[in-house]
């Protein structure tokens, strides 16, 4: 739970996509999954932003180096199968409206 | 034990374990805390304890929130799902952590609607496509996931959700560190901080450990590198005589933590008078409780809680292994009737509890 999935923001959600929710669309290792971005807002977070995920939010803005480092400690805990699980697992892709 | 060489920056890791060498004093035995569960669990992936000098031991803390969380509320949150509207919801590691009788999983088995969700916000959308059921979500974590759980209910209440409650488990880390500092029978020299929750809350609220307890505390990532860089950066401080916060984790811990999660606790819960931990017994001010303007929310107050408390198992020394007063392996079950598969206690459940993580990494791998 205390280890963090890095991701890549590919796509800002406009603000009412979800009522209430401010959405992106993260990359994870080609993975793609929405995540809530509303914790930091005031970082201004856009496309091309590396983010900290935790339970489908993301907690922090980080470099892409950090990024890479923090998929590469993943992998070498071997808890990169379950972090690819985690975001998979995330249901808010569903609720978007087309 | 893993090889240094193995280690991508394996020349920068062998001059800091020769500067721990050199900072250690051989007379003296350093007793170090790593606070997070996620710290224990790269330390014993990477057989980092063996690389350190043996006078330099480190204790593990109380930093993986399914392994802290008492059995009582465990079976209080089970309760609740035996109401059959209800679709109790937990993360993963909560799934198999056992009660007096049953884990989640167990009684799912058995019949009662528990299902397994990532994220809090899962659960409120749950709650949306099942208006007749009552979704509860049972809320564990410290600092970093508590904002997760208020944005949430936050969201619960600005939807009008009225089927959506949670069972609020969010612990502090702080309060959990000055009980250890004030425990009369462990001795420590200094901190490694956790890493993730410190995102959320920053560096400053260490400050009590430095200045109060005179103790070093660094903020450490989860890299074998940061972990090794965080016990040389202890060390120096006390042969310093110093006792300072330090940030090792600069490149994602903030000095100021993030303040739209901060503000956000505030907005949605409060502290209670006190709360149970596991091993730690109970501790003043040490967990949140929802306030009063998203009471409707509350499912301590939906379902009515009736304040379990349950002891472990007699034989099982969860308590002392959480504590830091014994190792792993010192568990007179641990291997034996406590194990991954048949888990006795939470510390062998999650991938962070140090039994499992000791299990997993050193146990298994000297048995073979």
């Amino acid at each position: 739970m205390c280890l963090a999935i890095p991701g890549k923001i590919v796509e800002m959600d406009p603000y009412d996509q979800m009522p209430f929710i401010q959405t992106a669309l993260v990359e994870v290792s080609s993975v793609r999954r929405r995540i809530n971005i509303e914790l930091i807002k005031d970082e201004e977070p856009k496309p091309g932003d590396w983010v900290l995920i935790h339970v489908g939010f993301a907690l922090a803005k980080i470099s892409e180096r950090e990024a890479q480092d923090q998929l590469r400690i993943l992998s070498m805990l071997g808890e990169d199968k379950q972090a690819m699980e985690e975001l998979q697992g995330y249901s808010m892709e569903e609720e978007k409206k087309t | 034990m893993q090889y240094v060489d193995e280690f991508r920056d394996s020349r920068l890791i062998k001059k800091t374990i020769e500067t721990i060498q050199q900072l250690a004093d051989p007379t003296v035995h350093y007793r170090i805390m790593e606070v997070c569960g996620g710290h224990t669990f790269s330390i014993y992936r990477f057989g980092l304890h063996a690389l350190i000098p043996s006078n330099v031991e480190l204790i593990h803390g109380p930093g993986c929130p399914v392994c802290v969380l008492p059995m009582g509320r465990i079976d209080e949150g089970l309760r609740i799902a035996e109401d059959p509207k209800v679709i109790l919801t937990a993360f993963g590691d909560m799934m198999r952590v056992p009660g007096q009788t049953d884990s989640p999983l167990v009684l799912k088995a058995k019949g009662r609607d528990i299902r397994m969700v990532y994220s809090p916000l899962d659960s409120l959308k749950l709650a949306k496509e099942h208006p007749k059921k009552e979704v509860v979500f049972f809320a564990i974590g410290f600092e970093t996931t508590a904002p997760a759980t208020a944005l949430t209910l936050l969201k619960a209440q600005e939807w009008g959700i009225k089927n959506f409650s949670v069972f609020c488990n969010h612990v502090l880390i702080l309060p959990a560190i000055r009980a250890i500092l004030d425990s009369p029978d462990l001795r420590l020299d200094g901190f490694i901080g956790p890493g993730h929750v410190s995102t959320v809350i920053g560096c400053r609220p260490y400050a009590f450990v430095a200045q109060n307890y005179k103790k070093p505390i660094v903020i450490s990532g989860f890299e074998p590198l940061d972990i090794l860089e965080s016990i040389l950066r202890i060390l120096r401080q006390l042969k310093e005589k110093k006792s300072e916060v330090e940030n090792q984790y600069g490149r994602v811990v903030p000095w100021e933590g993030n303040r739209t999660a901060l503000k956000l606790l505030e907005r949605v819960f409060e502290l209670r008078s006190y709360f149970e931990w596991r091993g730690l017994g109970f501790i003043a001010q040490s967990a949140l409780k929802i306030k009063k303007e998203f009471s409707y929310w509350d499912a301590e107050l939906r379902f009515g809680t009736q304040g379990i408390t349950l002891t472990d198992p007699k034989a099982a020394q969860c308590g002392e292994v959480l504590k830091g007063v014994l190792k792993p392996y010192q568990c007179k079950l641990f291997g034996r009737s406590c194990n991954p598969e048949h888990p006795v206690g939470a510390l062998m459940v999650s991938s962070e509890g140090a039994c499992a993580a000791y299990f997993h990494h050193v146990y298994q791998k000297t048995e073979l």
